[in-house]
């Protein structure tokens, strides 16, 4: 019995872990006090295992070792910059201002407020990587003018669950900190390969809204104009009407050549060539802006809305002026790698608009409509420290966790800037960002805990054995793998799953080829739906602890407006979920997606070299084999 | 009973004043580590020892925070089966698991760490790294953190059971039906 026991130790050992883990202690302790349990029983039955076990006392002196190890870990120390950040935008107010701004601008539109929670959850997701703050912020803002307006409640408290759990996938998301050092792989190259699904995703969201705005229009009603607050002097709007018409035009003219020359690369590709000469081009495309914009210029009598046009055709003017800018500066600095000039030419692009917004404040000139200064005001900040964050880890001037400091930095002299930081502001921020990586990296060293026991009782070998073995190949691999991480989903939050699940894994999948990048982001993308599954999903949770329970009588107008359900919650969810399963296969069957973070590999100019050289991680300095990282 | 819960009071006490003073760590980091990069970008030099000072502060944020974080409840739990008990059988599960798991690994944590850091110290060992710092404080971390976590979880035992007994409210409130407890509000 006793030799049984011990020959098959490591699956009864991850047996006894479910149970440990089920028993409902903290997560953190549990797993190091199973692993020390069966150290202790692996030690006395060492002598009946056949040798396939390789523990002894002695190996128990390496523990403080390998506690060190974990806090000896630059990658790590980004958690609690990137949470601290986040933490501060959120108490400063920053969600509110982009939602409140962005909902007026896209409000009157079809689906126009789900647009603009998608929209903003992005832009949050991409300057924090905290999912509760943005659902927090969206259930108490967006959600209460989308019931106001009719929405369906099954939609308007999806699509929040939905794009505040966007943090998790777009960078600089904690998930993907953790993914990347329990893979082995560098936070910077998890980043880049995750910006592209990240996004992708966002556009399945909004064509999911898009999609129920033309089969039931009646879920996502447009905003009447007389919701929009923002006050517009009707003195300036004869000028800025006429200023909007001639930015559309500067605008329209390159934008229609665009169009004509994709045209003609299009009947390429359908079988139908056709080649346009170049002035022909040049002459159709301002015939085409001025027949479409230029109608906005003479014909005074429509009742257009005009403040929205305005903020379209400064936002294309930024546009064409990146465009130009970048042009310059490539032949001006041809050495320069192109992402490097756009990135540049966008951020001077931006800030002199920023610029403008601000001296049109001040001096009341009239040059932009008081809607359009109010989103350049409010969005250009937020652009701005995605630049500082994402901007300098993919130009490869810093690494992950300088950016984060860096951008927790910013964040700090934004609140200061807009005069919303208070010493208990920063007190709650920095209490619950202290508590954060206290839970996170004790989880961890109850992993490493674990490890070391498992490891001695060849579990990872087992593990390996077991996963490798799987029908199919690369592909049955990662479906089974999916499937496994999409049930586990359900009970154990993205940190559980990180720690203990990803280790087991990854050895496997380099054994079979997938690069590790790769796997990481469809796994990323696999564990966002942990937070959406019904009943656990944290989204969930948080979206309920804010939405109204009792029916609830509307501020503005009076009338007395229906609860949300945990029910509606709930459904609305499951579209969503759908939604994450088909990017999990698009990530799969289009690994160019995730592949590009390799790209800068092959120009070995300074700054690539730089980030290598950056991204080199010493191997932990302990006795675990480095394929083994708990 | 009485003097158990005046001791588990002054452990509270002593370990939330500790607790949030980590929280400092955490500002004196961001800003350590975000001048260390930005003196890198300027004037292309960057030192070892502040390099090792921002994940010393962290080191000591997670390791020295870990009993507060203990005592407020925030490390998280798998409490998909256990929300379904009653509030005294999961009474029971923290005695018991304060008892058996929590106890015994801060005191063979502390057996091991307090020889690791002392062999540590007597040697007056220095980072590998040129111009690092010396070493010993990083890894004193490791047995302290664990003794403050040994002593709190004196402290939540003798709560738990003051809790079983009707003596004190249940110190976390109800917690029925949360899926853990949500750390970031």
């Amino acid at each position: 019995m006793a030799a049984i026991i011990a020959q098959n130790m490591a699956p009864i050992m991850f047996a006894s872990l479910v149970v440990f883990l089920l028993i409902g202690y903290p997560v953190a302790f549990s797993l190091a006090a199973c692993g020390l349990v069966f150290f202790f029983i692996g030690v006395e039955l060492a002598p009946l295992s056949a040798g396939s076990i390789n523990l002894s006392w002695s190996l128990l002196t390496a523990l403080p070792e390998r506690i060190y190890g974990v806090m000896n870990n630059e990658t790590l120390l980004a958690i609690p910059f990137f949470t601290f950040m986040g933490l501060i935008l959120e108490r400063s107010g920053m969600a509110e201002d982009l939602l409140d701004t962005i909902g007026q601008l896209f409000g009157p539109v079809r689906g126009g407020l789900a647009y603009a929670v998608i929209f903003v959850g992005a832009l949050l997701a991409a300057t924090t990587g905290v999912v509760a703050a943005s659902v927090i912020s969206m259930g108490l803002i967006s959600l209460p003018i989308m019931l106001r307006y009719g929405y369906d409640r099954r939609l308007a408290s999806g699509v929040i669950a939905a794009s505040g759990t966007l943090a998790q996938i777009i960078p600089p998301s904690l998930v993907l900190i953790v993914m990347a050092d329990q893979l082995g792989r560098s936070v910077g190259d998890m980043y880049k390969g995750a910006f592209i699904p990240g996004l992708t995703l966002s556009v399945l969201y909004a064509g999911y809204v898009f999609l129920v705005t033309v089969v039931k229009p009646e879920m996502a009603p447009a905003l009447p104009l007389e919701a929009r607050s923002i006050p517009e002097d009707p003195a300036l709007e004869p000028r800025q009407k006429w200023l909007t018409g001639f930015a559309l035009l500067f605008v329209g003219v390159p934008l229609f050549y665009l169009i004509i020359s994709l045209s003609e690369w299009i009947g390429g590709l359908a079988g139908f060539p056709f080649e346009v000469p170049d002035n022909a081009q040049w002459v159709g495309a301002v015939v085409a802006s001025l027949l479409v914009f230029g109608r906005r210029l003479i014909d005074s009598g429509q009742r257009d809305d005009v403040p929205r046009w305005n903020t379209f055709a400064m936002i294309g003017i930024a546009a064409v002026g990146t465009a130009l800018l970048s042009n310059w500066l490539d032949a001006r600095f041809p050495d320069m790698p192109t992402d490097n000039v756009l990135i540049w030419s966008a951020f001077i692009a931006t800030g002199l608009l920023y610029l403008l917004a601000m001296a049109n404040r001040k001096s009341n000139l009239g040059l932009m409509s008081r809607m359009t200064e109010q989103v350049i005001i409010v969005l250009v900040p937020p652009l701005a420290l995605i630049f500082l964050v994402l901007g300098t880890i993919f130009v490869g001037i810093a690494t992950p966790t300088e950016a984060g400091a860096m951008g927790a930095a910013g964040g700090i002299l934004l609140a200061l800037a807009k005069q919303r930081l208070s010493l208990s502001l920063l007190k709650q921020a920095m209490d619950t960002t202290a508590k954060l990586s206290c839970f996170v990296v004790f989880i961890l060293i109850g992993a490493r805990v674990f490890s070391l026991t498992f490891y001695g009782v060849n579990g990872h070998t087992w593990v390996e054995h077991l996963l490798t073995s799987l029908p199919g190949g690369q592909v049955g691999f990662l479906i089974i793998v999916n499937l496994f991480v999409f049930v586990l989903a359900f009970f154990l939050d993205f940190f559980e799953l990180a720690f203990i699940v990803i280790p087991l894994l990854g050895p496997a999948a380099e054994k079979l080829g997938i690069d590790l990048i790769w796997f990481g982001v469809i796994l990323g993308v696999n564990m966002q739906t942990s937070f959406m599954h019904p009943p656990f999903g944290f989204a969930l949770f948080y979206l309920r602890s804010v939405a109204p329970k009792n029916p609830f009588k509307d501020r503005l107008t009076g009338k007395m407006l229906d609860p949300v359900t945990t029910g509606q919650i709930y459904m609305g969810a499951i579209p969503f979920v759908v939604i994450q399963c088909i990017m999990v296969a698009l990530v799969i069957m289009i690994p160019s997606m995730v592949m590009v973070y390799k790209a800068g590999e092959v120009k070995l100019d300074a700054t690539q070299v730089q980030e290598q050289f950056n991204s080199i991680q010493l191997p932990p300095a302990n006795d675990a084999p480095p394929e083994l990282k708990f | 009973m009485p003097a158990m819960l005046a001791l588990s009071r002054m452990i509270d006490t002593i370990n939330e004043r500790l607790g949030k003073a980590m929280g400092w760590l955490i500002l004196a980091a961001v800003i350590v580590s975000s001048v260390n990069a930005l003196v890198r970008f300027s004037i292309n030099r960057s030192s070892n020892s502040w390099l090792e000072l921002q994940w010393y502060l962290f080191g000591a944020v997670v390791l020295l925070g870990a009993a507060y974080t203990f005592k407020a409840n925030e490390h998280i739990r798998i409490d998909i089966l256990s929300s379904r008990l009653s509030q005294r059988s999961r009474d029971w599960i923290d005695v018991v698991g304060h008892l058996l798991f929590m106890m015994p690994l801060c005191l063979i944590i502390m057996w091991l760490g307090w020889p690791f850091f002392l062999r540590s110290f007597a040697q007056g060992e220095v980072s590998s790294s040129a111009g690092g710092l010396i070493v010993w404080p990083a890894k004193l971390l490791v047995p302290l953190g664990f003794t403050i976590l040994f002593v709190q979880s004196i402290s939540e035992l003798i709560k738990r059971i003051a809790v079983i007994k009707g003596l004190i409210a249940d110190p976390h409130g109800d917690t029925a039906g949360a899926h853990g407890t949500p750390v970031i509000e």
